[in-house]
């Protein structure tokens, strides 16, 4: 009596094993129209999308239908205007623009003000960290290490708080613009294989490192003589010079010579004893100005400064 | 088994349903329930509600600032978690009220059911009682039926548009959506949210109906499974129904209870009505099934019917199966001594006594400290050690507050935040620093934790402490 008229189930006739039926039953028809939706729903895709691929090439739907249209930057810097049929890599390139344009508006800022209302202002801040981060990771973690931790021997901590080459702003922007060659000339041609090991003792006893105290005298005499004339570079107090990013040694903090790694003594008097002996010329961080924009260089300035250790 | 020469149907044709209206309590109960729906639902975003921050709306989920306004409740994404509460609740809630009562739910309160509800009064209304609307589904096509179809169908259109535009805004500032839809102003996420709802509103209500509850819901489904022998449900009394002979219509001889009973008949006069008023179109005289929503319509259809005949009431009733199938039935009642309800209902007060204290006691501030752990720690020229931290403050307030950060178990001066004066954070906003710590050799070594403590500003606000690592050994 229901008001869906029931019958039984049909089904194909074929009888297996004395009992073993094929249902017929009938599809729902809304299910029926949904599949036949699926093919209208293809061929209108074809008309939009790319879609068939034929031999090298493929169809692009119908031109001008669905075409994307972006702002590109050829190989001399100009901009030009393309229209393609849709694609992910244009709209990839759209989204990038928009992006770039949405952060315009926050690079413009931090460039047009200075460095202490920047570092000042909480919000300019948080945009500077996550920037510049990104900045960061993408042209100076490859030298200073994701983290700014840096490496001895390699490319300098800028976590910390000593700056060969000054923690100022105005410090750290010329260096990220102009880079910076360090370079020390090797000893083991001025002198005797003893002095240098006496020099040596004369380094790691400034850092408060095991020494020959009888070693260190005699070395500490030949840093400020004229013969070694260390005190030339490192300065009479041996605390370096800004500008010429002569190291600090009275310090703990070790650049070229993993000193606190090694815990034994002659080990760590042989690390110390090669840079004199050989001296460097590895301490080179290049020109950026070619490669990154005013307005990044200035943002990326701030987060060094501000966000890792600059300063002090 | 197929007979030859038949044709094989590849789809089923759907068999529209014609329902009858009916009076009764059932019908009472639903058509309050719809009220009562309908005026939260269309009411609830145009009721105002003076806010610092936002739009003055009382219910506003408004995704862009990413914040849920729920009268004086503001919900952050950081409180996701009430959410999953709020689902285990509803299932719960469910579960409960299923293993109690059967699928009330679906017959009384679901949205399903109320908008067909709604459209089958709509067709009552144009097109009259059920023979005439099944007469002029009959009849061919001419300007009486247009007419008439046609304007039933424009009608719940109408009112799936009106559902749409009313879901759309509960997320946006209602006047100012409406104002703009209307103008060809608004955010195109807005049209297109009025477009989709507007035609499965209609389409679910107004055309696949009942369909969506046996084809495509799952609840209807899993329900099923809480059903226990003790669970009331809408059933027919198949054995004061039938008696030894079954059903028999009113004819001479078979009029009063005693001569049926005499005959060996029983109560069911077979009248069908309990068929007619079915939303589903089933028989609920074949037991228990899949399709019923136990709205309960055919218990007023068959009460009437009691009534006009003088027999008593309740030859389809709310009762268990146990019930009905023990040797002295009792009167129908609740059986809510049973594991699976008790267990439901003390899961459905667990949980909601846990959601109101987590949101009864939510902090106004929320402080996420974060230690950078590349690299752990750093030594510096004089030999101390300084760690760094990401310091994540969010404002839960409406109005812009000032906080202060310092530091407990270490000294003071072992905080260093740059050259950052104070930290202004917005309403409803969130704001990111960072902090240096250093500490000195001896310090560092004896330091393992310590906290930090951010202070708002605003007068007997209470601090938030956190506590935070401090590593110098690798």
């Amino acid at each position: 009596m229901s008001q869906d008229t029931k019958k039984a189930p049909t089904t194909t006739g074929h009888v297996w094993d004395d009992d073993l039926q094929e249902l017929t039953n009938p599809l729902p028809r809304w299910w029926l129209y949904g599949f036949y939706i699926t093919f209208a729903f293809a061929v209108i895709y074809w008309m939009f999308y790319p879609a068939w691929p034929i031999g090298s090439t493929y169809t692009k739907g119908i031109p001008g239908l669905n075409s994307v249209t972006y702002t590109a930057t050829t190989v001399d810097g100009s901009e030009v205007q393309k229209t393609t049929h849709w694609n992910m890599r244009s709209k990839l390139m759209v989204e990038m623009n928009e992006l770039h344009a949405a952060q315009k508006q926050w690079f413009d800022k931090v460039a047009s003000m200075p460095y202490e209302a920047v570092s000042k202002d909480a919000d300019l801040m948080q945009f500077v960290n996550s920037a510049g981060k990104t900045l960061f990771s993408d042209n100076c973690a490859p030298c200073h290490q994701s983290g700014a931790q840096g490496k001895i021997g390699f490319a300098p901590n800028l976590t910390d708080d000593y700056w060969q080459y000054g923690g100022t702003y105005e410090k750290i922007h010329e260096t990220i613009v102009g880079g910076r060659r360090g370079y020390m000339p090797p000893f083991k041609e001025v002198v005797s294989e003893e002095e240098i090991a006496q020099v040596a003792n004369y380094v790691l006893s400034m850092s408060g490192e095991p020494n020959d105290e009888s070693a260190a005298k005699a070395g500490q005499a030949l840093f400020h003589s004229d013969k070694a004339g260390c005190y030339i570079c490192h300065g009479p107090d041996a605390k370096g010079r800004i500008e010429l990013g002569s190291a600090n040694l009275t310090d703990k903090i070790w650049l070229w010579a993993n000193v606190p790694a090694e815990k034994d003594a002659a080990a760590k008097l042989k690390l110390v004893e090669g840079v004199i002996s050989g001296g460097l010329a590895r301490g080179v961080m290049p020109v950026w100005s070619t490669r990154l924009k005013p307005d990044q260089i200035k943002l990326l300035t701030v987060y060094v400064h501000d966000s890792l250790g600059g300063g002090k | 088994m197929q007979s030859a020469g038949e044709k094989i149907h590849i789809y089923h044709k759907h068999i529209p349903i014609v329902t009858r209206s009916v009076k009764g309590g059932f019908r009472n109960f639903k058509t309050a329930v719809l009220i009562l729906a309908y005026s939260v639902y269309f009411l609830l975003p145009w009721l105002p509600w003076a806010r610092n921050s936002a739009a003055d709306q009382a219910i506003m989920f408004d995704l862009e600032s990413r914040r849920f306004f729920i009268f004086d409740l503001i919900v952050y994404p950081q409180d996701i978690f009430w959410l999953a509460m709020l689902l285990f609740i509803a299932a719960a809630l469910l579960f409960f009220v299923t293993g109690l009562l059967g699928r009330a739910w679906c017959g009384f309160f679901c949205f399903q059911t109320l908008w067909s509800d709604l459209f089958i009064m709509i067709e009552h209304w144009i097109q009259g009682e059920r023979p005439a609307r099944i007469r002029l589904q009959k009849q061919p096509w001419n300007v009486e039926k247009v007419l008439k179809i046609g304007s039933s169908h424009a009608l719940m259109m109408l009112v799936s548009f009106w559902t749409a535009v009313t879901f759309a805004t509960y997320f946006t500032y209602a006047p100012e959506f409406v104002q703009h839809f209307f103008s060809g102003t608004a955010a195109s996420g807005g049209y297109l949210t009025v477009v989709i709802l507007s035609v499965t509103t209609y389409l679910a209500g107004g055309v696949v109906r009942e369909q969506i509850c046996t084809l495509a819901c799952p609840y209807a489904r899993f329900q099923g499974v809480m059903y226990e022998a003790d669970t009331l449900a809408v059933s027919y009394d198949a054995r004061r129904g039938e008696g030894d002979k079954g059903r028999a219509l009113p004819s001479a001889g078979l009029k009063t209870r005693e001569e049926r009973q005499a005959a060996g008949h029983g109560d069911c006069i077979d009248c069908g009505f309990c068929v007619q008023v079915c939303p589903t179109g089933i028989d609920i005289r074949n037991g228990l099934q899949y399709q019923c929503i136990s709205c309960g319509l055919c218990i007023d259809a068959c009460n009437n019917i009691m009534d006009s005949v003088g027999y008593p009431r309740g030859l389809i009733r709310y009762d268990s199966e146990q019930n009905l199938n023990s040797e002295k039935p009792h009167e129908p009642r609740l059986e809510w001594k049973r594991l699976k309800v008790i267990g439901y209902a003390a899961a459905l007060i667990v949980m909601s006594s846990m959601l109101f204290y987590n949101i009864g006691t939510r902090s106004d501030t929320e402080v996420n400290v974060q230690q950078v752990r590349q690299p752990l720690f750093i030594m510096l020229s004089d030999g101390s050690f300084r760690n760094r931290y990401q310091i994540h403050i969010v404002n839960k307030t409406e109005h812009d507050e000032v906080y202060k950060l310092s530091v407990r178990d270490i000294p003071e001066s072992a905080l260093d935040m740059g050259s950052l004066p104070e930290l202004n954070v917005h309403a409803g906003k969130a704001l990111s620093v960072n902090a240096k710590v250093n500490l000195s050799s001896e310090l560092a070594e004896s330091t393992h934790e310590f906290h930090f403590v951010i202070t708002p500003s605003e007068q007997n606000a209470e601090p938030v402490v956190v506590e935070a690592h401090f590593n110098s050994q690798r």
